[in-house]
């Protein structure tokens, strides 16, 4: 009795939280756009069986339609996945950096990758339109060195966004990787290196392996929110950047056309849970394997 | 039977397989070994022995190539090995933690040292499959690591680690992670393994009883410095040094003045005793009626026919009988107000008039309560018995304080122990039990 409660708040945790949020957004997705308050019929006002007989999947059927959308989708996922991958390249070194720091710097070290999380996100994306732009700190910069003789344009553009998302997942990417690193016992390496292993290989063949499950966590931690994100591309990667996250805001804000929006929202999360049952059995499998 | 001793280090014209000449390991201001020179032999299995923190295993992480001497040369088959990495030497260790690489399948880990030089794959697995059968895993080698017993474990490090074939190997604490029954077989399985491959094992341990039962020779190590190299026999009973003595086994150890005594005279009394005259041997039980009966119808034709001999029983050994006066020789140790001198047969006269330390180990004392005939006896009280099922040892106190260990075999049950707590009673040794040190 005391277990079945104990169970039950985190299941109406989640019925509250994500299940009924989502059946309210499916069948928005599901209504037509109109000019009321809100902006879509048929409401709750209707009565049960108007809304189950008015529903129809015409704003799905306009998404394969309209080319923007696939091509919004697509490209997302291209962001995403070469993000994750440059965070990866930059997140290894150093949470692999960190893991042979001396026992009295990691806290240290530890702190300094989770510091940025006390400030707000958005001011650190804004505050990246400053180091960026035309006249911001990195031209003016590289400018003082001499490397080039006019400004870089590189905001609004696709680099800025992959700087953008890479700077801000960043921690994600070193914590899981940090903690199978910490995890692992330097005389796997000695051994290793005792049956002939030279330093690099060594790496490559047990330490790489060992990570494993910190790469993929990581990878994913970074690869699913980069996937929906809306902050990060449109401050940083301007008109030219199509993300669908973007896509789905503006459907939403500036065309108010919530049907369509939900439509766009409802995809995403058809996209993403593939990841999400990968994340989540790597998760399962990792704890088997320690246990 | 001479030659079939193995005891390389005796002889001179044998080329060590392993030299270290002066070696000194410092970390910043800490020297880990101080001035060590030391030499190991082909197919010899070497323990390092001493307390946590003694260098023992900064000794084999050198050796391993892990470390690099901060002075002095290690020479491994004649050519100094310093500077040469962990990966090109003919050396392979079995680490404490066994290592084992836990994404590998048991073969894999086998294979592993054998892949990075060779790729001839029916070599390999020739080499593994024969490396499961000496250690016993063949059952086991599509298991991974965390799927077999912490045994299992221990036998895939060492197959491993020989799979290579490697000039030497090294063992840090190699049995340190298992419980006292599988240790003890392991022990001899370790032994065993040796003796097959051939290999010379050097062992790093902390637990003296392991270094004396596999060693052929034993290093007793105190602070980066090396006390004695001896076999173990030679390590337990000849200790060089008081530090020695109290490492390995119990000890007692009292402390005095040596005297020197008079040297053995030419008309040597031991001669005497031989001339004594032997007792008659009296006659063993012989057949009855019956007994020949049967042998002769019986057993006959299968082992022949009986032999008819008067049997008779060993004359009786120099030890039952009355004990001779002491023999001259050796040293006498003044301890203590109002006692007797100790006598040590085999005491260094030239310790005449030092302060000394006679080692006496616990079971070369008798514990009686009549005053026995012995070249030394005291008098004392029991204190304390420590019942260890087989053995007892027995805390007497003598008469100023000084506490001396005896042990005896438990032959008879625990109650009918005629011995106890508080009880007025003799220790006594012989004039060669102990062992006299300079402190």
């Amino acid at each position: 009795m005391r277990r079945a409660a104990l169970i039950a708040v985190p299941y109406a945790w989640l019925l509250a939280l994500f299940l009924i949020p989502f059946a309210v957004v499916f069948k928005i997705s599901l209504s037509d756009i109109a000019l009321a308050i809100p902006p879509y019929t048929p409401t709750a006002k209707d009565g049960i069986w108007n809304i189950l007989s008015q529903l129809d999947f015409e704003n799905f059927v306009f998404l394969t339609e309209d080319d923007l959308y696939w091509k919004a989708y697509l490209s997302s996922l291209q962001i995403a996945a070469i993000s994750t991958v440059l965070t990866l390249l930059i997140g290894y070194p150093m949470a692999y950096a960190m893991a042979r720091a001396p026992e009295a710097w990691r806290p240290t070290l530890l702190m300094l990758v989770i510091l940025p999380f006390w400030t707000s996100f958005l001011i650190r994306v804004y505050a990246w339109v400053g180091i960026l732009s035309n006249e911001g700190f990195l031209n003016q910069f590289l400018l003082w060195l001499g490397v080039i003789d006019s400004p870089l344009t590189i905001l609004n553009t696709p680099t800025a966004v992959y700087i953008g998302i890479v700077y801000t997942y960043l921690p994600f990417m070193i914590l899981p990787i940090y903690s199978a690193l910490d995890r692992l016992d330097g005389s796997l390496i000695e051994a290793a290196e005792d049956l002939g292993c030279s330093r690099l290989k060594a790496f490559w063949l047990i330490t790489i392996p060992l990570s494993k499950n910190g790469i993929i966590a990581g990878s994913f931690l970074v690869f699913i929110p980069a996937l929906g994100e809306f902050v990060i591309p449109s401050l940083l990667g301007g008109s030219g950047t199509l993300m669908i996250g973007k896509v789905l805001f503006e459907e939403f804000f500036s065309n108010r056309d919530w049907p369509v929006a939900s439509a766009v929202a409802v995809i995403l999360l058809l996209i993403l849970v593939i990841p999400l049952v990968l994340f989540q059995r790597n998760q399962q499998r990792q704890t088997e394997a320690g246990a | 039977m001479a030659e079939t001793v193995f005891a390389p280090w005796d002889d001179a014209d044998e080329k060590p397989l392993i030299r270290f000449r002066n070696v000194t390991k410092r970390f910043g201001e800490f020297v880990a070994i101080d001035d060590l020179t030391l030499d190991i032999y082909e197919r010899e299995f070497f323990a390092l022995l001493g307390p946590s923190g003694c260098g023992k295993t900064t000794m084999m992480r050198m050796l391993a190539g892990f470390e690099d001497p901060t002075e002095g040369a290690i020479e491994l088959a004649g050519q100094n090995i310093a500077g040469v990495p962990a990966n090109k030497r003919a050396v392979n260790m079995m680490f404490q933690s066994y290592a084992l690489f836990p994404h590998l399948s048991i073969w894999d880990n086998i294979a592993f040292g054998l892949r990075r030089e060779s790729s001839d794959k029916a070599a390999i697995a020739a080499r593994v499959e024969e490396m499961l059968k000496l250690t016993r895993l063949e059952k086991f080698a599509r298991r991974k690591p965390h799927q077999i017993s912490g045994g299992q474990r221990q036998r895939v490090a060492l197959a491993r680690s020989l799979a290579k074939a490697p000039k030497l190997l090294l063992l840090d604490e190699p049995l340190g992670a298992l419980d006292a029954k599988l240790r003890e077989a392991t022990q001899f399985e370790l032994m065993d393994i040796q003796e097959k491959t051939g290999t010379t094992f050097v062992i790093v341990t902390h637990d003296q009883e392991e270094a004396m039962t596999v060693a052929s020779r034993v290093a007793v190590m105190d602070e980066g410095r090396v006390m004695q190299v001896a076999t173990p026999t030679d390590i337990y009973e000849a200790p060089n040094s008081a530090y020695v003595a109290d490492f390995i086994g119990d000890v007692t150890l009292i402390a005095g003045t040596a005297k020197a005594r008079s040297a053995p005279e030419d008309t040597a009394p031991v001669q005497e005793a031989e001339a004594q005259t032997i007792p008659e041997p009296t006659r063993a039980p012989q057949p009855n009626a019956l007994g020949i009966w049967l042998h002769d119808k019986v057993l006959a034709p299968v082992i022949g026919a009986r032999k008819d001999i008067v049997r008779q029983l060993p004359p009786p050994t120099v030890q039952d009988m009355p004990k001779p006066e002491t023999p001259p020789g050796g040293v006498e140790i003044t301890w203590a107000e109002g006692q007797p001198a100790l006598i040590a047969l085999d005491g260094d006269q030239t310790f005449d008039g030092h302060a000394v330390k006679l080692a006496l180990r616990p079971e070369k004392v008798t514990i009686s309560k009549d005053k026995p005939q012995a070249v030394n006896a005291l008098q004392g009280k029991v204190i304390d018995i420590a019942y260890l099922g087989n053995l007892s040892t027995y805390h007497v106190e003598l008469a100023d304080g000084t506490m001396i260990k005896a042990q005896t075999a438990n032959t008879r049950r625990v109650a009918r122990r005629d011995i106890t707590w508080e009880d007025p009673v003799w220790v006594s040794w012989s004039g060669t039990a102990g062992v006299v040190l300079n402190t």
